[in-house]
């Protein structure tokens, strides 16, 4: 067994642009669910409709900023169609609706009648749309390695990428750091403990729901962006599963928390290399095939998440008292 | 290699499996389309390649022009390094490389299927850029030389790669047409009937599988989103039963129901009885019952693979019905379907039990305090739940053609959109729900592509949430 090998590759997980992607993700969803409550099983279609908005508006010739706002724009129009009807209704409606909206995204993503936009099931290959991305590398063509990783300077899978990720993770930080502590992010907090409370505060609870949801949204979707950059957009491996491993993060780090969503993601993503490649170096292939074992390693995270949510709802930084799970 | 390497079972020589055979010309056509994986499970050789920092893959998946996988298809791949790859039974193939660069992919077209060629024979070898730590995937569409629809050129390092995890295979009555369902583009009144058919056939099984999912709301408040692991149960345990063990069908349905109660029972007492005296609230329930959905997911894929399986394996024999052809798998189903609906109707109607039931669904504390045992109530309806969900399993095994490892999940919505528009928590409002979702579902196809059908009933279940949201049959009252 090779244990430097393993070593590097699962710290190279720690901040792979995937994990960070999927901190995003988790960060928006947190302010759906860790802020103000909201049940959103969707997370996947936001990241899917921000990839396709970007990617769409890049090979269609658009600059970066553009196809960014588009990803928003997409990202915003669909929380608001999400929103109008659910958010009157208790929190499991949204939890339905928000899934079978997600679903709607990818099912229609792959569809072959739309093979000329969105590439249907085969999806769009990575190198249409990222060379805007790429152009605004300064750091060059070639490869740098830092200590034992080595990557490309710029292209696809690259520091740049990594670097932008992480930066764009770190803002998110901060923006619910400082939202936590803001008249607007309390209102949201007291949503979340008690909506009849707050309603009869005379705060208009609907718009201050929608918001958080618009918010989480367009994050979400930042997090599809990052998520396809170093890949290819493909709408089957962004479905339900992905939502889920999304509520694994954020509820494994601790909802309600800041840097949560962060720690979930770096932990969730390395346990699972660490699962995998220690089992292919220790596992015979007679016992467990290759495919096996990556099925193993999500085998685990489902048990990980039902023992999550009964033993320890909080996660590993959240405050029980903080927050409480519950439809009211 | 000849495609005789796909190890094609004999059918069991019951007596259901001959009779069924004698006359399997008529549907061949309709069927043609259809994936027919015969992958023993468990036994299948997987092989995958994830890249890490000091590798790369090259990989890709090779279809017949059918779509069918294209197993033993050789490939050789030089450039830096030398190595080669096969596909396997999914028509993957992969191969590791340790040094970056331009590397040549070439397909040996000997080993290529009977008949097929590839349908861009320029393109063959073709020059592929790989970057350490990446995927490059590479396509070879099998087809027509002369083809006018040009295949997308691969060969790049970020070509779609074969997604990863558990991602493999067809979605079952989503990306194959179902049985008694018809193409073509114009709407004549026979398509309008058979697909009407198809649709009612569609809905009654669907209410098999989600009256489960109702009663259970009702009587516990839990939203279940690992109901349909147990319609995939059904369809694998008829699977095992027929395939693996031999049972004729009949009895290996029996079996299959026995299983589906049992898990139902097995669940409620181990795990939600349990999570209830905890007082754990509905919401967390809920995310354990993804959390336990994800589990018995993958667990299926351990033990059954990606790929699809067939209960039955020879093909349906189809009957004339007026205007409609109807296969008699559906139509056993259909009348199954409506004979165990009509009996579960009549338990919830007319039995002291299921009286019970109903009280406990409209107001547990009140029921409880009458005298009603609500937990024995709630054990009876997961047990009944299960069953139900297991039978509307192995038919919808039967009426999708296949059954795999993700066969629920692919409904799980449909379902939730059924008991949604009928009415959370009321069990005829499944029923109804059901019917109006299978018939918009197979009807959808005359005007949507076939594979956007699903889509059409999840967007009425939003519609639904926005102007009824208590459904047809349910009251306004239990929500806001």
């Amino acid at each position: 067994m090779d244990f430097e090998r393993i070593l590097v590759t699962v710290a190279g997980e720690l901040f792979a642009p995937t994990t960070a992607a999927y901190a995003l993700a988790a960060i928006g969803l947190n302010i759906h669910f860790g802020l103000t409550g909201l049940l959103n099983f969707g997370q996947a279609g936001f990241m899917l409709l921000g990839a396709y908005g970007f990617a769409i508006s890049t090979i269609a010739g658009w600059p970066i900023w553009a196809a960014l706002l588009v990803a928003v724009a997409c990202s915003t129009v669909f929380a608001l169609i999400l929103g109008i009807p659910t958010l009157k209704l208790r929190g499991d409606y949204l939890a339905i609706v928000t899934i079978a909206a997600a679903e709607i995204v990818r099912i229609v993503g792959r569809s072959t009648a739309l093979t000329n936009v969105t590439g249907a099931s085969s999806g769009l290959r990575g190198d249409s749309y990222k060379q805007t991305f790429h152009a605004l590398s300064p750091f060059g063509e070639g490869s740098t390695t830092i200590g034992p990783f080595t990557y490309s300077n710029s292209f696809s899978n690259s520091w740049w990428l990594r670097v932008v990720a992480w930066v764009v993770v770190a803002l998110a930080c901060l923006l619910v750091w400082r939202l936590m502590r803001s008249p607007w992010g309390r209102v949201l907090k007291g949503i979340r403990e008690d909506e009849d409370a707050v309603r009869s505060l005379g705060k208009n609870v609907y718009a201050y729901k929608m918001q958080a949801l618009i918010l989480g949204g367009v994050i979400g979707s930042l997090a599809g962006i990052l998520y396809v950059l170093p890949r290819a957009v493909q709408p089957d491996s962004m479905g339900r599963p992905m939502t889920f491993w999304v509520w694994t993060i954020l509820l494994l780090g601790g909802a309600a928390t800041v840097f949560g969503p962060v720690l979930g993601a770096m932990l969730f993503w390395s346990v699972l290399m660490l699962i995998r490649v220690v089992g292919r170096a220790v596992i015979p292939s007679s016992v467990m095939s290759t495919a096996q074992i990556e099925q193993f390693g999500w085998i685990i995270v489902g048990v990980t998440l039902m023992l999550l949510v009964i033993f320890r709802p909080q996660g590993i930084l959240g405050d029980k008292k903080e927050l409480a799970i519950n439809v009211r | 290699m000849p495609p005789a390497a796909i190890p094609r079972r004999r059918p069991t020589a019951s007596r259901t499996a001959t009779r069924r055979r004698s006359g399997l010309t008529g549907v061949l056509l309709a069927l043609g389309a259809l994936v027919v994986l015969l992958a023993p499970p468990a036994a299948a050789e997987a092989t995958s390649c994830s890249p890490t920092p000091t590798t790369a893959c090259l990989s890709g998946t090779i279809r017949t022009a059918d779509g069918d996988p294209a197993v033993g298809v050789e490939l050789s791949i030089t450039g830096p390094e030398e190595t080669s790859a096969v596909t396997g039974e999914d028509g993957r193939w992969f191969a590791e490389v340790s040094a970056a660069g331009a590397y040549e992919v070439a397909v040996d077209e000997e080993t290529l299927p009977a008949g097929e060629t590839l349908r861009d024979p320029a393109a063959n070898p073709r020059t592929v850029t790989v970057t350490l730590g990446s995927s490059a995937g590479t396509l070879f569409p099998l087809g027509e030389p002369s083809a006018p629809s040009a295949p997308p050129a691969g060969g790049s390092p970020d070509a779609p790669a074969p997604p990863g995890d558990g991602e493999v295979g067809l979605e079952p009555g989503l990306d194959a047409p179902t049985q008694g369902s018809t193409g073509g583009s114009a709407i004549t009144w026979g398509r309008v009937a058979q697909q009407a058919t198809a649709g009612i056939i569609f809905g009654t099984l669907l209410a098999l599988a989600s009256v489960g999912l109702s009663l259970i709301f009702g009587t516990t408040g839990l939203s279940n989103f690992a109901h349909a692991e147990m319609v995939t149960l059904g369809g694998l345990a008829a699977y095992v039963f027929v395939q693996i063990v031999g049972v004729p069908l009949l009895p290996a349905v029996l079996l299959a129901v026995l299983v589906g109660a049992l898990a139902g029972w097995v669940q409620d007492a181990g795990m939600w009885k349990p999570l209830r005296k905890r007082r754990v609230g509905l919401t967390q329930q809920l995310i354990v019952t993804i959390g336990l959905a994800i589990t018995v997911q993958y667990v299926f894929q351990f033990f059954f693979g990606g790929g699809s399986l067939r209960i039955v394996r020879a093909n349906p024999t189809t009957i004339p019905l007026g205007p409609v052809f109807i296969t008699t798998q559906s139509l056993i189903g259909l009348v199954v379907g409506l004979l165990v609906l009509g009996a579960v109707a009549y338990f919830l109607v007319g039995t002291r039990t299921g009286r019970a039931t109903r009280a406990v669904s409209d107001n547990p504390a009140l029921a409880a305090a009458s005298g009603i045992a609500v937990d024995r109530i709630i054990r009876l309806v997961w047990t009944i739940g299960g069953a139900l969900a297991a039978l509307g399993g192995v038919f919808l095994g039967l009426y999708f053609n296949a059954t795999s490892w993700n066969m629920g999940a692919t409904i799980l919505l449909l379902m939730f959109a059924a008991v949604t528009l009928g009415g959370l928590g009321t069990a005829f409002g499944a029923l109804v729900g059901s019917l109006v979702i299978g018939l918009v579902v197979e009807l959808s196809n005359l005007v949507i592509p076939s594979d956007m059908r699903y889509a059409g009933a999840l967007v009425i279940l939003i519609l639904v949430l926005l102007l009824r949201p208590q459904g047809i049959l349910g009251r306004a009252e239990r929500i806001g």
